[in-house]
């Protein structure tokens, strides 16, 4: 049995104890250790890891319902979560809408786990930092590379009792040449698939191709995105789109059953596999789930609340400490070419490699085709205007190129835009779509985007950088 | 053994591993949070946290290791590891600059409060966001959410200089919010803000929102807005409220003069910074009227403190006088790095997270107009507030705001309300045109500010008093 489990058993039987049988109680541990190794100007200003195990405990008694954590884990610790959290409960205003506990059920999975990188030392993130640097040959250059381990396991009062663990590794940087940037980033569940050099090079010419960028009119161009760009629409459409609880609340535009993409789009959210554990903050197990298949969308996320709002069951997507409800945040947009029933993310990356700015030859070759458009990297800083038709407001960063007839003819100066991203998406508005996916990193080291290089119709640019 | 033992026995055990330089901090910190949907109580959630996280110098390289574990063997471990971290950290070195002086102070600090939030009892607590999601519904709302948090922290400093600092921060906030749900569109009225007014001080604060008085009306205009007019586009006259000028502070003045931004520290996540600092002193960053601090000494503001994460006691200075740029917010590292003669505004998310620049109350002083003088002298403009989306770019130059809600202002009055009103322009550019300040400072508190890499969550104060803008572009919504 492991210490998490341990942990996680100790939590419900003391529930037991001190509060009697009638309590449905569920209990979590988790421990976590973070390492991230962070370059700026070129050296490692900052280095840290933190060794966290945290400890949740969810209590029903009396039609209430409280939650608590702690990180202390030792026997008084963890009996001050378990008496603070009885009397909370007692004292907590009435919760009609408990969905009860999830039922004993078997894991689809133990988990991504690679001791390497579980285990890896602050000299492998250097050495790769390094790499990195020494591959931009002269540029100023910036980023991180991450590890991340997770074990944890989870107990309650029905009698589910599952444990997992997890490892998983990113590197994401930039090289900057004359105030212009060029970005790389790559996410895998084995430090030893991320190539600092490799990464290196493709930011610096990504980088070089920026120079002298040229100012252009708002206004709707045909693009190409990037996977590294592709993540962001995945990340808004998990978020806004995705999300069990805005579906029940009418605020997503996800309708289940109705073609609301191109028949080029699948998207299908996968745990397993992923930097997570296999299983929700619910117990539930995690398992595949298809969001939308050719263009039709067929499923939003739940977790045992919003899937009991809606008549249906969890998908396990819970998440523990959030009121923003349940979301896929292990996104793919499946390649066009793989078989869309089991898409899998290439690792590290595609093993065609064009000299920038375009660095896969999925985008070269969606680039070829386009008579007049641009080449987007990043989209940055995007916000909702309105999460209901999900238009969405941010910037271009880390280069945009001007393509004309399927040849880069320039480098663009930034752009703003605002773009529903279901409507670029839509039927007949994807023109391409990339044969290999590749996994990004997100900022929240449980979640990762994994996606092609996708050429749209139209995007809505609506400010240059003089405003 | 006390909470300094430990912290002390960390730093020794950094210096005896080779660093030249640690500190350590060991914190305790309580959070509970209750939110309600449409009437009832949804999550209620009281966690604890405690542990210590240790800084270690070694050579010009920095490293950082943080346990849960508050005993002085585990303080002993997470010293030598921090150092062994910051000799990974030399593989790619960098400069060898050193830390800003500061004094090496013993000493204490409490956030003042009248009504600890913790001792609130709960049901209470839940009547009032029960009773306010209630009205809102019963007066239009689809979706009623109220929410309200509480932090209890408690931290223990201690450095390799002789640092020896306890601090006891209480910071508490709570808001309510209408949605409705139209055809393909969504509407949403907030008060006091979306998430809610913050603050370093006690449940008092939330009393004197008065939640409940407000929450008929917020529902009702939202329900209004599905149907008012969309905000025209164009370039107009543009009045903000002193919510959404909060906001403005933050992200085009108080992410810009973060030093660690300007010196490319935060270049691949955060971004950079527009401002050089060759013209510190010399920039025109705004108009007359335009006079920024830096001020973590303003009782009760959410950005308040005795002393920074580095142990610099708290201090007032300016960032922005007479529209002319000079000061940033800056870390005992990244001013030495500049070659600037103060520090001080360094905070770390929380125990297990390194401490790195971020804003304490960045705001603007007051003008020498009202609200409704700025309004009278407007023949033809729009009034927005109430900030819905917010957008700037990695220099924080160009950026773009959505309100909740706007009015059209016609002959000096306020006239019809606007929906999905949105702004854009760059930031010195609309600075610049500020031409009238209202006197009417609310010192709004900002819990959910994001930076760093891992992610930190930082709390921030913006006094903000409402102001008047010529020549802005308005309604771009796609």
């Amino acid at each position: 049995m492991s210490t998490e489990l341990d942990i996680a058993a100790q939590v419900v039987e003391l529930v037991r104890r001190l509060g009697g049988p009638d309590p449905q109680a569920e209990a979590a541990a988790i421990r976590r250790e973070l390492a991230l190794t962070r370059f700026a100007n070129s050296y490692i200003h900052q280095n840290v890891t933190d060794a966290t195990t945290r400890v949740r405990l969810r209590l029903h008694l009396d039609g209430r319902t409280a939650a608590g954590s702690t990180t202390l884990t030792s026997d008084d610790g963890l009996r001050g979560l378990v008496e603070r959290t009885l009397a909370a409960t007692r004292l907590a205003p009435p919760d009609p809408t408990w969905p009860g506990l999830a039922p004993p059920a078997p894991l689809a999975g133990e988990g991504d786990w690679d001791e390497a990188t579980a285990h890896a030392s602050p000299d492998e993130r250097a050495e790769r930092v390094r790499a990195f640097v020494d591959a931009a040959n002269g540029l100023v250059t910036a980023g991180y590379c991450r590890t991340v381990e997770r074990s944890g396991a989870f107990v309650n009062s029905a009698g589910q009792s599952v444990a997992g663990r997890a490892a998983d590794a990113a590197m994401d940087g930039i090289a900057r040449a004359d105030g212009v940037d060029g970005a790389s980033r790559l996410a895998a569940s084995r430090l030893a698939d991320l190539d600092g050099g490799l990464l290196g090079r493709r930011a610096a010419a990504k980088a070089r191709a920026a120079a002298d960028p040229v100012e252009l009119p708002p206004g709707r161009y045909e693009v190409v995105l990037e996977p590294t760009a592709v993540a962001d629409l995945l990340y808004n459409l998990a978020w806004h789109g995705f999300n069990g609880k805005l579906h029940n609340e009418r605020q997503s535009f996800a309708e289940v059953g109705a073609t609301q993409f191109d028949p080029a789009i699948t998207l299908v959210d996968d745990v397993l596999g992923g930097p997570d554990l296999p299983y929700d903050a619910e117990g539930t197990p995690s398992r595949r789930l298809t969001l939308v298949d050719r263009g039709v969308t067929r499923a939003v996320a739940h977790d045992r609340r919003t899937a009991a709002e809606a008549g249906t069951e969890s998908t396990g997507h819970a998440m523990a400490g959030h009121s923003w409800g349940p979301m896929p945040a292990n996104l793919m947009l499946a390649p066009v070419t793989e078989d869309v029933a089991e898409p899998t993310a290439d690792v590290p990356s595609p093993p065609h490699q064009v000299p920038g700015p375009v660095v896969d030859a999925d985008a070269a070759a969606l680039v070829a085709d386009v008579r007049r458009g641009l080449l987007v990297t990043d989209l940055w800083y995007t916000r909702v205007l309105d999460p209901k038709s999900l238009v969405v407001t941010g910037l271009t960063r880390n280069g945009v190129w001007l393509v004309e007839d399927g040849e880069i003819v320039a480098a663009v100066r930034d752009f703003r835009f605002t773009q529903s991203y279901p409507k670029a998406l839509a039927p007949g508005a994807v023109l391409g779509v990339g044969r290999h996916a590749v996994r990004q990193p997100d900022s929240w080291d449980r979640t990762w985007w994994v996606a092609p290089a996708v050429r749209l119709a139209a995007w809505n640019f609506t400010g240059g950088a003089s405003g | 053994m006390t909470h300094f033992d430990v912290a002390t026995a960390a730093v020794r055990a950094a210096l005896d591993a080779g660093a030249r330089y640690a500190d350590a901090r060991v914190m305790h910190r309580r959070y509970e949070s209750m939110t309600a949907r449409n009437g009832e109580i949804e999550g209620l959630s009281q966690d604890e946290d405690a542990g210590i996280g240790v800084r270690a110098l070694v050579g010009s390289s920095w490293g950082f290791y943080a346990v849960p574990d508050i005993s002085e063997r585990a303080a002993h471990a997470a010293g030598s590891h921090a150092a062994k971290i910051a000799a990974a950290s030399a593989r790619v070195a960098g400069p060898d600059t050193g830390l800003f002086p500061v004094p090496a102070v013993s000493g204490s600090w409490a956030s003042p409060y009248v009504i600890d939030p913790l001792a609130v009892p709960l049901s209470d607590k839940g009547d009032l966001l029960v009773g306010a999601t209630r009205t809102m519904v019963e007066h239009g709302a689809d979706l009623a959410e109220g929410l309200y948090q509480i932090w209890d922290t408690r931290k223990w400093f201690v450095s390799s200089e002789g640092h020896q600092i306890d601090q006891h921060i209480r910071e508490c906030g709570a808001g309510i919010s209408a949605t409705v749900i139209g055809d393909g569109e969504t509407q949403r009225r907030s008060y006091p803000s979306y998430r809610g007014q913050y603050g370093t001080r006690g449940w008092e604060l939330v009393d004197s929102l008065d939640l409940s008085a407000h929450a008929a009306r917020i529902a009702e205009e939202a329900r209004a807005l599905l149907t008012a007019p969309p905000c025209p586009a164009g370039e107009t006259t543009l009045i903000l409220g002193s919510e959404q000028m909060a906001l403005q502070i933050h992200e085009s003045v108080g992410h810009a003069i973060e030093l660690d931004r300007i010196l490319g520290w935060e270049a691949a996540y955060a971004g950079t910074s527009w401002l050089d600092l060759a013209q510190l002193g010399s920039l025109r960053y705004g108009s007359e009227l335009m006079n920024v601090t830096i001020d973590p000494t303003i009782p009760g503001a959410l950005g308040s403190f005795g002393f920074d994460d580095e142990g610099t006691p708290a201090a007032k200075r300016d960032a922005v006088r007479a529209g002319r740029w000079v000061g940033v917010l800056a870390g005992r590292d990244s001013a030495a790095v500049a070659g600037l003669d103060y520090a001080g505004s360094v905070r770390a998310d929380g125990w297990a997270r390194l401490p790195m620049v971020r804003m304490t109350n960045v705001g603007l002083e007051p003008g020498p107009h009202t609200l409704d003088e700025m309004i009278s002298a407007t023949d033809d403009g729009v009034m927005m507030d109430f900030n819905r989306s917010w957008s700037i770019d990695d220099k924080r130059l160009n950026f773009q705001f959505g309100c909740e809600i706007g009015w059209e202002i016609k002959n000096g009055r306020r006239g019809r309300m606007l929906r999905n009103p949105t702004y854009t322009g760059i930031g010195p550019l609309f600075w610049r045109s500020m031409d009238m300040l209202s006197s009417e400072i609310v010192a709004w508190g900002t819990p959910n500010c994001g930076k760093g890499q891992p992610g930190q969550i930082g709390h921030t104060g913006h006094p903000a008093a409402p102001a008047r803008f010529q020549a802005v572009r308005v309604g771009v919504t796609g």
